[in-house]
């Protein structure tokens, strides 16, 4: 199993929502997050006093995959989230112990 | 009696005053303005022969004369009660809004309190000694004080509508207006109307010291200020004192005085000045020049900006006090003003900076506001967009250049932009101001553009209105510094005015 992390635009959060729907992904988990990459920040103006703002919001979704999905999801959000301009967001993938649902016990890839 | 009798009687009645003797419609008070507004319309309808032969020798009834009367005063009274609650309009949700999204989240509340909580403060203190010390005593009285009103109003003693058991009828005081072409309201109506700016005006200070000021000292400071500075002021320039222009009691310093339309001394100039004094004596903001401090809620800023927009043509057309083409006049040069000083501001930073920000719209829009307020009553459409094009660059480079050259902490403006564009608009006014709008200087020049003296009388006005703003402000604040200090303690700001004075918060999301 492994779980994936992609910081994606806000804006293209139910166009990812949906893609992965249809991939057969039956749950995922949403977290408003701020940061910067390479672009970093950006100014504000506020009458004349300017603002440097370091951390950009972006959407975090968190997903755990069977390891033989994670080929098909990685590429639907690299796809589906592109714009090709500065600031697209990362995926991070990460190999995940154990899953447990907590309302029968079960585990791993059942537990999905 | 019915509407369409009413119609009736007014067409007649207009048909009649318009072809009346000169002498005959000089002896009414009021009827002869209707008559001859209306009678350009009637007689559309009516040959001139037959009117000239219907009305040869013949005097309008009295009782015709008092239908007319109380049709004009309806048209006049209705225009100031809409205006004066345009007016309030102006300091909640308009100005609250306006501040209340420049601030940080954690004093949202505050600043908005301090507006809100004003208007019930200040009503009072109009109601009870306000108005009699601004609009107290006769002009035209040998005994007149040119300094301070008197007593006549205090508790609306003289204002409010009484049962004269003599007559057996409820009487209501009119207000008959100086120097003397104003039809009259009811005094109650004017009392209203003049409370409204009593209101707004020390709010406006508030943009200076927020974010860091006690509760309780704004209060009792505001009491002082409003009954030390403002109702003396009020006084001086609109109701015959030591500043108004024509008036009987003008010392020689004031070099024939100043025309003030709405407010550009009275209100703009005394506020201003004396929030920069506020800003200094109090000091500024913890972090300020280290810490970001950008407006929370811009939203709130354009949605109290837009209300200001609107609320102020009560402000300014309100402020002739009646109905009339010069209450148009003062509308056009109202909204021409904010719409140039709003696309000014914004174009400046557009070329400067690159990008016209909203907030920069909203601001100039205010600017061109208080720039042609002083000269609203008194100068064409044209001048009105130039003193809101000169409104905007001025206060732009007041508020982005002079503050953080100077590096004082004026929150949220109040100085650059009602200081200084208060002042500046009190001088354009002397350039400005022309017979064609009002007959103040009795058909002779008056602005500067057309040849006249008036600029000499606002130059004095606006230097007498900054000294004594200037003193009186900070002989108030060093007082109540000493007694109970000006500012909340550190931890207090730290944590916001919200919960730190008021014990609640702007936003709870359950």
């Amino acid at each position: 199993m492994k779980k994936i992390e992609a910081v994606i635009r806000h804006f293209k959060l139910e166009d990812v929502k949906n893609a992965l729907t249809e991939q057969g992904i039956q749950g995922m988990t949403i977290t408003e997050v701020r940061g910067f990459g390479r672009q970093k920040g950006h100014t504000e103006m506020y009458r004349g006093t300017e603002y440097t703002v370091d951390f950009v919001p972006k959407v975090k979704i968190e997903v755990v995959v069977p390891d033989g999905q994670l080929h098909n999801v990685v590429d639907t959000i690299m796809r589906v989230a592109q714009t090709g301009q500065i600031g697209d967001g990362k995926i991070f993938v990460i190999d995940l112990a154990n899953t447990i649902r907590i309302r029968t016990g079960e585990t791993g890839e059942d537990a999905l | 009696m019915s509407f369409y009798q009413a119609g009736k009687w007014l067409l007649l009645a207009s048909i009649l005053a318009f072809h009346v003797s000169p002498t005959t419609a000089r002896a009414q008070d009021s009827a002869p303005k209707l008559g001859m507004n209306a009678g350009t319309s009637s007689s559309a309808t009516t040959t001139p022969g037959d009117v000239a032969t219907a009305s040869a020798n013949y005097t309008v009834p009295a009782y015709l004369q008092k239908q007319v009367g109380n049709a004009a005063l309806a048209g006049h009274n209705a225009w100031m009660l809409v205006s004066s609650a345009l007016v309030l309009l102006m300091t909640a949700p308009g100005l609250a809004l306006f501040y209340g999204g420049l601030v940080r989240k954690k004093n949202v509340l505050g600043v908005m309190m301090q507006c809100f909580f004003l208007m019930g403060l200040n009503s009072v203190i109009w109601a009870l000694w306000g108005y009699s010390l601004a609009f107290g005593g006769d002009p035209r009285s040998k005994n007149f004080n040119p300094w301070i009103g008197n007593g006549d109003y205090l508790c609306m003693h003289g204002v409010e509508r009484t049962w004269n058991v003599g007559t057996n009828q409820a009487e209501t005081p009119m207000f008959a207006g100086y120097p003397g072409s104003i039809d009259p309201i009811p005094r109650l109506t004017h009392m209203l109307f003049q409370g409204m700016f009593f209101i707004i005006t020390p709010a406006l200070i508030c943009g200076a010291f927020a974010e860091r000021m006690k509760f309780s000292t704004m209060v009792v400071f505001t009491i002082l200020w409003g009954t030390l500075i403002y109702c003396p002021l009020a006084h001086w320039v609109w109701w015959g004192g030591v500043l108004q222009y024509g008036s009987a009691h003008l010392p020689g310093w004031a070099a024939g005085g100043a025309l003030d339309f709405a407010g550009g001394t009275v209100v703009h100039i005394s506020s201003g000045i004396s929030a920069l004094v506020c800003a200094l004596l109090i000091g500024r903001r913890l972090g300020y020049g280290s810490e970001p401090m950008p407006p929370h809620n811009l939203t709130y800023t354009v949605v109290g900006a837009a209300l200001l927009w609107i609320g102020w043509f009560g402000f300014n057309a309100g402020s002739e006090l009646q109905s009339d083409a010069i209450a148009s006049s003062a509308f056009a040069a109202t909204h021409f003003a904010a719409a140039a000083g709003a696309i000014t501001w914004a174009a400046m930073e557009w070329f400067i900076r690159g990008k016209p920000s909203v907030l920069g719209a909203c601001s100039g829009a205010v600017a061109g506001l208080v720039c042609i307020t002083p000269a609203s009553g008194f100068v064409n459409p044209m001048p009105a967009i130039a003193m809101g094009i000169a409104g905007g660059v001025v206060c732009f480079t007041a508020c982005t250049g002079f503050k953080s050259k100077f590096r004082y902490d004026d929150s949220l403006d109040a100085f650059g932009v009602h200081g200084v564009g208060g002042t500046l608009g009190a001088l354009l006014t002397g350039v400005f101001a022309t017979r064609a709008v009002t007959d103040a200087n009795h058909g002779q020049p008056l602005g500067l553009l057309e040849g006249g003296s008036l600029l000499r009388g606002q130059i004095v006005a606006v230097l007498a209105t900054w000294v004594f703003a200037i003193v009186g402000t900070f002989a108030i604040l060093k007082i109540l510094d000493a007694l109970m200090g000006l500012r909340v303690t550190q931890q207090q700001e730290l944590q916001g005015l919200d919960v730190s004075q008021h014990g609640e918060e702007g936003y709870i999301f359950i």
